[in-house]
Formats: C-alpha cells, structure tokens, sequence
C-alpha cells in the first residue's frame, strides 16, 4: 500500500473518529453502570429500536457465553425495551432520540462508546437479533476465546452473518419473549455466498444466502453484505467505518488468511426472518432511516406480502457451530 | 528412593499455581518457585504467604522472564541449585509452570523414575534433523545475536538478523559442545543436573548462550548431552506446540483425552478450567503404570496446526481466501465439463449418468437459467437458477458447487453460448477435466429453422468466442486435464473418445461401454457448412467435413436407436 492511500485512510479513521465525538451529545444516559466495568470484562454494545420482545433471550445467550457487561444505545423505543434494560444490573443504557440514518445508523455511536469504554477490552459488537456462535461455544466461554486470541497476538475475530429462517412462511409461528429464535427460524443456505476482497479496505465482502435468493435475483450486487468483524480487543484508535463490516486501520480487517491456511473464525446467527418483521418493515420503510433508502427493507415487504417462504429442499437445518464448520461456513483454525 | 523435586517457574494465574504446588508437596515433593520479576510485589507477597504454610516450599531470587530470552535459564539455574542444595534427598529434578497440571499421582512418577535409573528425560535434537523454527531461524539461533525482543521491537530484530546475514556474522560455538534444542520442561537426575550446574566451564558456556534466541529450549538441552550417560529423549510433560511456536491450551472438553493420554503432566491448561483442575487434583484412582500415549493429542493438534496453515483444498470463506496459486487445490474434488456433446447427441445427459453414476448438469452457465440436473431451481447448497446471481460471481458459484458436492462428481456442458467467465479458472484447474467437441455448435444452427443471414452472423458469434476458450484452454497455465476433438474428428471413432473419457471419471478401466449416446442426424450438415462457406463466414472449428452425407466409420441406419458394439 502506498504512503498516499494509507495517508488517506488514516485521515479517513481520524473523521470517523471525530464525528464519534461529535455525536456524543446525541445519547443521554439513562441507566450508566460503567463504574462496574472491570479491566478484563468482555463488553457487549448494542444498538436497538422497539425489541423488547428479543431482549430478554438475547441477553440471556450472551449472559451464558460470559459476557460481562452490556453497553446498549436505545434509538427511541416506545416498547417497553428502554425500561427493561434500565433495571437490568449488567447493563448500561444510553437512549436517543436523533436519526439512526444520520449517525451513520448506529456506527456514530458505537464508535464513540467504544472509544469511550472498550479501550483495552474486548468488545463485541452485535444487534439484538444476532446470535454469536464460535468455535468449541458449546464448551467454552467467550473468555477461553479471547485468551487464546490474546495468546495468539490475532487482534480481530471474524462472523460471518448467516441468515436464519423458518420453514414455511415467516409469519406463521409467532415469536414469543423470551423464547429462543433458533427454535422457529432454524434453516440456513448452507453454500451459496459469493466472495470478493474489497481493495481499498482489505476485508472480504460475501454476499448470498437466502435473501439475495428470494429478494436481490434482478441486482444481486446489491444484496446485503454479510461479512462482519464483531470481536475486536478494542484500542480508542480503532473506528467502525461501515456497520461492523469493516474497521480501520486496516489491519484489523485482516480476518482471513491469503495463503492456503484458514484462520479460526465464528458465526452471528441472524434471526432476522421471524414473524416480526413483518410489522417492523413497514414500520421501517415508513420512518427512512435504513442503509441505501431502506432498499432491503422495500424488498421484504414486495417479498414478505405474498407470504414468501425462504425455505428450499436445499436448505440445511442449523444443529451446532460443529456443522457449521464442516460445511466450510466457519472455522476452528488453529484453535484446538 | 527415588525423590522428585520440582522447579516450578511461575508468571501468571498464581491460585492455579498455588493449587498445583500443594498437589506435588501432598505427595512428598520440595518446590522451588520461580516467580517472575514482573509481578508486582502485593501479588507476590499474597501468593508467599498463602503457600507458607508448607515448608517444603521456597522460592528462589527473582528474575524478568521474557520469552526466548536469557532470564528463563538464569532463574532455573537458580532454582535448580538451591533444591539440589536444600535438599539433599531429591533424586529428580523436575522443571514445571505454573500452568502445568499433573495428571496422574505422584506416586506413579515416582515408580516410573525408579524402574529407570540415571536416565535424563529431556527432548535433545539437533537443529539439523527437526523442523521446530520459529521466524525462519534454526541454526542461526546458535550463530548469530539477539540483543533485540522478538515479541516487542520484531522490525528491530529482524533487521539485526538481517544485517548480520549480509555481513556474514557468525559466532563461534564453545568447543566440546554441540547444540541441541527440544522442549524446555524436562526431569534431570541430581547427577547430571549437578554436573551441569559446576561444570567449572560453566561461565563459557553461560556467555556463549546468553545471546542465543531462545536459550531455555536449548542450554540444558545441549548441556545434558555432555555429562548424562542415558539421554531419553522426550518430555514427561505433555506439551505441544502450535505453528507460532506458542503452546497449544487446554480446555475443559480435553478431559478425556488428558485421561487417556496417561502422561504426567501436562502443559498448558487454561487457568479457567475448573473441571480440568478439579479431576485431576482430586482424590486419584488406583495406580496404573501405563506408559505416556500422548498419540491422538498429538494427532488432533498436527491437524489443528495443518487446518491454520493448509487449510481445506477448494474451501473460499470469511477466514480462508487464498491468493491465486497458494489454493492448495483451486476446487476441492475433481469434475468434468463437456462441450459439444449435447449438441451432437439427443440423449447425452442422461446416458452419461447412466454411464458414470456421477452428477450430470445441463449448461450451467446458460444466459436463460442455471440448468441444474433435473432442471431444479435450486442444488445443494441452496445455489440458486438465477442467472444474474450466479453471474454477479460465477468463479463463486463453481467453487461454491463443487465444494457443496463433496465426494461426489459434478459433470456438466459448457459452449459459446454460455456465460464465458469461467474458462480461465477452469482452465488451471487440474480438477477440471475438459472434452471438447469444436465446432458442434454448428449443429443446433443447422437444425434450427432461421433465416440464413442470422444463421450466418450467430456463426460467426459463436465460433469467436469457441476459439478465444480454446486459446484458454491451450494456454501455458492450462493444468486442467483437455481434450479437443474437432467435430470431424470425433464422429470419426465417437466410441473410442467416450470411452477415454468415461475411464477417467469412473477410475477404472473394466468394461466397454455398450451403448452409445443417440447422435442426431448429420445428413446435409456438410452441405450447410459449404453454404456458410459460400457466404464468406469460414467455419474451421469442426475440422473437415465433405460435402457429401456424413461419413461415419459404420453406415447408419435411419431408424436404429443404439450403435452396439
């Protein structure tokens, strides 16, 4: 890379930087417990608007895989949610009321929590809909993960999104709190992503899956990036540039390995495809405050009205992160 | 009797340490702690005096541990005399972490140890015979400087060594010693332990391997060599090693492994696995006098290490996307792609299952659809028909296919008529085979009922693009295995080039295929190709065809369905 471009990429971090600073003002905090925030804690930061009905199952999971504390901004819910994680006692809630769109949909203000709590710990960054899975989680807590990283000198841990869905169509068995998603929408395409590296940032970017097969077959280019970097040991230089897709410097976008090997690498379980949504796309398009003029969300109503159905006889039924890796989606690399 | 002492070096996770220790001094074992200069003095004074209750447990003066560097030696050499010293009935000195988890009693060692007298467990081999580098250096670690942290100041260290590589710097070895290296915990006898540590040459060789890189899996290891009648040349403790040259960790879910393994000790255990420490801690069956199996340990680890650094052949995914040429495999199973021959026969799709068993797809790279076997609109994997989405990444879609169809073979045609993107990939595949009829695309044109001068102009299309594939496939990268008939050729001996053909996917060589694909019918065809040639369009592909019917090497009959042979 040349002095120019990685001179222009540090400008680059710097304004994201920045503007995380700026926006700042935006969130007020309504339930601030980071007083309790010990050096080693693995922190968890978190955007949502109106899903209460996921929270208390999503905080259960990531309770389970030793998550130490949550970090979570609340974009003008009116569901209850707010309240709820206010009395939670490993939580602390920022709530805004500013345009989700405008703060580049969340990244403003993760970026700025991060910078402001994560220095020096790891921080995974998820939506409430996304479900963490790594190697060997079964029997090993998210800390036995981040230890060996540590040991390994590997700064940055990949997870790739993989749309979950149910069999049949999407509003047919309702969600209930505090249920587990997986047991409704548990099917996911288990070989059809396409991959290219992305040169200005170095990171993969894969697209495929079931909703570039039900919603994106006429521009396929834009379907939904589903390569994520949502564990990273966090240093207040580090900035999100888009969603959790990418980071800069660069480096950290180095996920995968270029020369034959596979290097170790998780799954975020998207329980996106469940009867809620329904409600929540029109609500969305109505309130435009999602990526490319809420291009996907457009595309789930067009698709969800005629009660489309993501499953295929090709689809694969989710068992554990052990099928995951067999079938190549992730990988234990050197981990053992 | 035979004793054991142990010398225990001791950095982080102190509680676990501390568990550890009153296991060994439970069992009638002195402990020296080592503990490193880099915990602070309220961590160090807590751990002293939570182990003072047992006085059998010293600790020797303090030194900085930082890896592959000469602190590590200095506070073993430390250690080691004091507990020679302190206690003159220890027979054996063993070398410990603080992470290290004795597996199996005692009491077992100490069998162990006495049925083998005077011998040295210690790994010992020469830089020459094995293949433990790290940072690209193995002999040189022994003949050049290190004054610089690998771990910290890398661009300076490598620029040293650099340097001295250009400057042909080479130390010279003390004499009477050969270098040697292998895992750095071992279990020395009081004899040779203590004639290491006086060995009035001693200050020579503790220089000399002062600016060695890494001297604590090479001093003792070298220096045993000279006063231990009986080297074996392995380690009680189970270590093992990842391709960084850091240990491998273990968790909670080895249990059974570290059960079966029967090694004594083991290294290293995750400070947070409580069921690790609590099994093998607690009260102990009865005694076995197994010999260490470390085997399947060994094996899943060498496969964790090859999965990092080989990975899975004609695997692409979020963690492995290799650079073209580092595939180790462009696509992970071999299949085969046909052009033409759907075009000369009616029935060959189906006849080729039938043939091979293997998996036969139409033209996958259609502009109207992806025609999956049985036409389906979506195949494993959930690939889709949709030809924009395979055509957004078609290199994607082919790994994708063959990667999901593991273990079995994947057949299907190919033409002008398809999306060409794939030809070059295909090309340097050597997984791909590739038969191809030349200029069969004529067929289909000369059966369809359109007007001459579109005929003509899609003549002219189709052959350009057939001829620019060829060149892929002739070209000096090609590793895919190709054969090109042209037309002509091939209906000249059709049975003989499906034969070759079919041999190599089904393996094996045992019987003549007895039906033949139907062939449509080539009666005028040669005519049409004169026509075509008379407009000025040359058709060269499909060889020479005389004007007159088809000749075959076997007249045929019109109404015959099957050429038997």
């Amino acid at each position: 890379m040349g002095l120019w471009r990685s001179y222009r990429l540090r400008v680059q971090r710097r304004r994201w930087l920045v503007r995380a600073l700026r926006k700042r003002h935006e969130l007020t905090p309504i339930a601030d417990r980071t007083s309790q925030i010990r050096k080693s804690d693995i922190l968890l930061v978190s955007t949502l608007r109106n899903e209460d009905v996921r929270l208390p199952y999503f905080l259960k999971y990531y309770r389970d895989l030793g998550v130490n504390h949550f970090l979570m901004i609340d974009n003008d819910s009116d569901d209850g949610g707010r309240e709820y994680l206010a009395d939670q006692s490993d939580v602390s809630l920022w709530s805004t009321g500013k345009s989700y769109k405008r703060s580049r949909f969340g990244i403003d203000w993760v970026n700025w929590l991060l910078m402001r709590y994560g220095h020096g710990h790891w921080t995974l960054v998820v939506d409430p809909d996304e479900l963490f899975v790594f190697p060997f989680c079964d029997t090993r807590p998210i800390r036995a993960l981040t230890d060996w990283l540590d040991a390994s000198s590997i700064k940055s841990f990949s997870a790739m999104l993989l749309d979950m869905y149910p069999k049949g169509p999407i509003s047919a068995i309702p969600y209930r709190r505090g249920d587990d998603p997986l047991e409704i929408a548990n099917w996911f395409d288990s070989g059809n992503y396409a991959i290219q590296r992305n040169p200005s940032f170095g990171n993969l970017w894969i697209q495929g899956g079931p909703r570039a097969r039900a919603f994106f077959q006429d521009n396929p280019e834009r379907a939904p990036a589903l390569n994520k970097v949502p564990l990273v040991k966090w240093d207040r230089r580090y900035a999100y540039v888009s969603s959790t897709h990418m980071l800069l410097p660069r480096g950290l976008n180095l996920v995968y390995d270029e020369w034959g090997g596979e290097k170790a690498s998780g799954i975020l379980l998207h329980t996106k495809f469940l009867d809620t949504l329904t409600v929540k796309a029109h609500e969305e398009i109505a309130r435009k405050q999602h990526y490319a003029a809420s291009h996907e969300y457009k595309a789930y109503v067009a698709g969800l009205q005629d009660n489309t159905d993501l499953w295929c006889k090709w689809s694969e039924k989710y068992i554990n992160w052990r099928q995951l890796e067999i079938l190549g989606l992730m990988s234990k690399g050197n981990w053992a | 009797m035979t004793q054991v002492g142990v010398v225990m070096l001791v950095h982080t996770a102190l509680h676990r340490a501390e568990q550890v220790i009153r296991n060994w001094v439970k069992s009638g074992c002195p402990v020296v702690v080592h503990v490193d200069a880099k915990v602070n003095k309220a961590r160090y004074d807590k751990f002293v005096s939570a182990v003072s209750d047992m006085p059998d447990v010293t600790f020797s003066s303090r030194h900085k541990c930082e890896w592959g560097t000469w602190g590590i030696v200095a506070a073993t050499q430390e250690a080691s005399e004091k507990i020679l010293r302190d206690h003159p009935s220890v027979t054996h000195v063993y070398l410990a972490s603080g992470s290290c988890l004795p597996l199996r009693p005692v009491d077992e060692l100490h069998d162990y140890l006495a049925e083998r007298p005077r011998v040295d467990f210690i790994e010992s081999a020469t830089t020459a015979d094995v293949p433990w580098t790290v940072g690209g250096l193995d002999h040189e670690r022994f003949t050049l400087r290190f004054p610089f942290s690998w771990k910290t100041q890398r661009q300076l260290f490598d620029f040293y060594v650099d340097l001295q590589r250009r400057v042909k710097f080479k130390r010279k070895i003390p004499k009477g010693i050969v270098p040697h290296m292998g895992s750095q915990w071992w279990c020395l006898t009081r004899q040779t332990l203590s004639a290491i540590l006086e060995d009035p040459d001693r200050p020579t060789y503790d220089r000399y391997f002062k600016k060695v890189w890494i001297p604590d899996e090479s001093y003792f290891q070298t220096l045993s060599r000279l006063y231990s009648p009986n080297v074996e040349s392995r380690s009680l403790t189970l270590s093992k090693f990842d391709f960084q040259g850091k240990p491998h960790i273990f968790y909670d879910d080895h249990l059974q492994l570290l059960r079966r393994s029967d090694c004594f000790v083991a290294r290293k255990i995750w400070p947070h696995a409580n069921r690790l420490y609590d099994a093998f801690l607690g009260p102990s069956a009865g005694l076995k006098a197994a010999e260490p199996n470390p085997g399947k340990i060994d094996r899943i680890f060498a496969r964790a290490v090859d999965r990092r650094t080989r990975g899975r052949a004609g695997l692409y995914m979020q963690s492995r996307f290799p650079n073209q040429d580092w595939e180790n495999g462009v696509t992970c199973g071999p299949y085969s792609m046909f052009e033409g021959f759907t075009e000369l026969f009616e029935d060959f799709e189906p006849w080729l299952a039938k043939a091979t068993g293997a998996r036969v797809h139409g033209h996958l790279f259609a502009p109207e659809r992806v025609e999956f076997e049985g036409r389906q609109s979506t195949f494993v994997g959930a690939l889709s028909d949709c030809p924009k989405l395979r055509d957004y990444n078609t290199r994607s879609f082919l790994r994708s296919l063959v990667w999901n169809t593991r273990g079995e073979r994947q057949c299907f045609q190919f033409g002008p008529h398809d999306t060409q993107d794939i030809s070059w990939d295909v090309a340097r595949d050597p997984n791909a085979q590739i038969s191809v009829i030349s200029g069969a695309w004529a067929v289909p044109l000369f059966q369809s009922n359109r007007n001459f001068a579109d005929l003509r102009e899609e003549a002219a299309r189709l052959q350009r693009i057939e001829s620019e594939h060829l060149l892929a496939l002739r070209a000096i990268y090609t590793k895919a295995r190709v054969r090109i008939w042209t037309m002509a050729e091939f209906i000249e001996s059709p049975m003989e080039a499906l034969q070759t053909v079919v041999d190599e996917i089904t393996g094996k060589n045992v019987r003549r295929l007895t039906q033949a694909p139907r062939m449509v019918d080539l009666t005028g065809f040669g005519q049409f190709l004169q026509n075509l040639k008379n407009q000025g369009m040359h058709p060269y592909l499909m060889g020479d065809f005389p004007v007159d019917p088809v000749a075959t090497n076997e007249p045929r009959s019109a109404r015959k369905p099957y050429l038997v042979r």
